[in-house]
């Protein structure tokens, strides 16, 4: 038997599969059923200080490359989720919460109300408007990205893991701005920035006319990305985009990842593909002779 | 593989003063009770009942918001985007079935009605509004069964709410299944009717969606999302959620009362 445990930062996960957020993670039901149905550890919702709407419908598109989607950060606000948390916590789930913010004082104060509920780790979603970076995600200042974290890390005593975009020049430099700023991990990638236009009308698909691409097209940037990171940080990290099967998952993995996160592969697969893609790994790690997980994370670094 | 088209609409029919029918030829299929994600360029997409199956289908409408407003003007040739059909359907089982539907509730429950009965099933339809000006797809109902009405106002039928309609029906003549569709109290009240005298009941839900296929979470239930594992749910089902015709969630996901 493979041994299929993993651990990030001391975040112990039964299997490398995660939930990524954005995807069943509004509502603690639906967490706690990700959970039970096979997931290693559920992300939450990226959830601010405030309830938010997000932006009108349409918000996601299928497309042959994969999921295009600008739902707007959707979110009931902090001091409401406390119920999901909870409801989440009574299925027995592994949480990490994601949060984000205006600025780095409200990341931090969003980052600890989270931590208060109880949550394993905090993730950032840095891929949200930089007020003074004139239209640009706080993602794609280098800079923004290590003072954030340092400012979460300061208000909370769990680890910390930014998550970032693609669409910067050189990812790799970004996860040493996180590493300097203190993070405890990586989570790479968040979606490619994409649009799609209906010719029949005339106008973009989504109402937000641009979005984020995720699913099967970006995993191969998503890879890149994690097997550059891996080159430059000596914090873990967690690779995120396009994952769908265990093959995929050992893409991430043997790029130096210690564990995956999979949302747009439930819209084919539904929430089963997380104990898929659990057993398929085990099967073709124990084909190539490994014992365990962690003894493949990375080798294709020679 | 995506299910997304531009389709024109053929025809518009005013049914009542606040719901409207657009016709439009899809050939994608489609089972009773499914919907379809409507989008309305520049305004919206929102979940929708199939209310005509078959080659030229159709969706019934209630104006309730903007969007549904600006549908509401416009004209044969303007053209929607559809994806779907998404959900699951009512499953046509049972030899006497009544069908609860209270407002724009029949437009879920009219291509089952006519299904049931095509397949030589016996239908009762109890159909509710708020006025009789408000009653929807009586006639089509009329056309597979009988049909027992009842009026908030008292201005045709039964002086009252349909739950109470259909408790008398159901105490004078034995059914083996009870559809229902309408506002979540009304369905509510339905469903332990339905429990009450130990029959099998499908009640199809509606919440606010965004993707439409299993994803965002906006349409939870518990931890049952409507647009896939619903909208149809049996009474085995909705006892075992706390939320069912207490709490629904708004487009932030917070939780507020049905």
């Amino acid at each position: 038997m493979v041994d299929l445990r993993t651990e990030i930062a001391g975040v112990r996960l039964r299997n490398p599969t995660m939930l990524a957020s954005g995807f069943l993670d509004e509502t603690g039901g639906s967490m706690a059923r990700v959970f039970e149905s096979g997931a290693g550890a559920v992300v939450t919702k990226s959830i601010g200080p405030q309830p938010r709407e997000g932006y009108p419908n349409p918000t996601i598109v299928e497309l042959d490359a994969g999921l295009l989607n600008a739902v707007g950060l959707p979110n009931p606000g902090i001091v409401e989720y406390a119920h999901e948390v909870k409801r989440a916590q009574k299925g027995g789930a592994v949480i990490i919460g994601s949060v984000f913010g205006k600025d780095a004082d409200e990341f931090a104060r969003v980052a600890a109300k989270m931590a208060s509920y109880g949550v394993r780790a905090i993730e950032l979603n840095l891929s949200c408007p930089h007020v003074k970076g004139a239209g640009t995600e706080i993602a794609q200042d280098a800079g923004a990205v290590r003072d954030f974290t340092r400012a979460v890390k300061d208000a909370v005593s769990l680890p910390v893991f930014p998550k970032l975009s693609p669409n910067v020049q050189d990812i790799a430099s970004f996860a040493v701005a996180a590493e300097e700023g203190g993070a405890d991990g990586i989570v790479a990638i968040n979606t490619v920035k994409a649009m799609a236009i209906v010719p029949e009308l005339k106008m973009p698909f989504l109402a937000n006319k641009f979005g984020g691409l995720s699913g099967p097209a970006i995993r191969p940037i998503g890879v890149r990305a994690v097997y550059d990171i891996c080159e430059k940080v000596h914090i873990p990290v967690v690779g995120v985009g396009g994952v769908g099967s265990g093959r995929d998952a050992l893409e991430y993995i043997m790029a130096g990842a210690c564990a995956v996160q999979v949302g747009t592969a439930i819209i084919p697969k539904g929430i089963a593909v997380f104990e898929e893609i659990t057993k398929e790994m085990a099967s073709l790690l124990e084909e190539a002779g490994f014992g365990s997980v962690s003894e493949a994370i990375g080798v294709a670094h020679a | 593989m995506p299910k997304f088209e531009v389709v024109p609409i053929l025809e518009l029919i005013r049914e009542t003063p606040t719901t409207m029918t657009y016709r439009f030829r899809g050939d994608f299929g489609g089972q009773p009770g499914q919907f379809l994600m409507v989008w309305i360029p520049r305004y919206d997409e929102l979940p929708m009942a199939i209310s005509y199956l078959g080659a030229v289908k159709g969706i019934t409408v209630h104006d309730y918001g903007d969007a549904t407003h600006a549908f509401a003007a416009f004209s044969a040739g303007d053209r929607i985007g559809i994806r779907g059909p998404y959900g699951n359907a009512f499953r046509l089982e049972g030899e006497k079935v009544l069908a609860v539907g209270g407002g724009s509730g029949m437009a879920s429950m009219i291509a089952a009605i006519e299904a049931f009965s095509q397949q030589g099933a016996q239908l009762v339809t109890a159909a509710g509004a708020k006025t009789a000006a408000e009653l929807l797809f009586v006639e089509r109902a009329n056309a597979s069964g009988e049909v027992h009405i009842a009026t908030d106002d008292g201005s045709r039928g039964f002086a009252g709410f349909v739950p109470a309609l259909a408790e008398k029906l159901v105490d004078r003549e034995k059914f083996d299944q009870i559809l229902t569709c309408g506002p979540e109290r009304m369905m509510k009240a339905v469903v332990d009717l339905a429990r009450a005298h130990k029959i099998p009941i499908q009640a199809s839900l509606e919440r606010y969606m965004k993707c439409g296929i299993g994803i965002c979470d906006a349409c939870s239930l518990d931890d049952q999302l409507v647009c896939v594992d619903g909208p149809i749910f049996t009474a085995e089902q909705l006892g075992g959620f706390e939320e069912f015709g207490k709490f629904r969630r708004d487009k932030s996901g917070r939780r507020i009362p049905a």
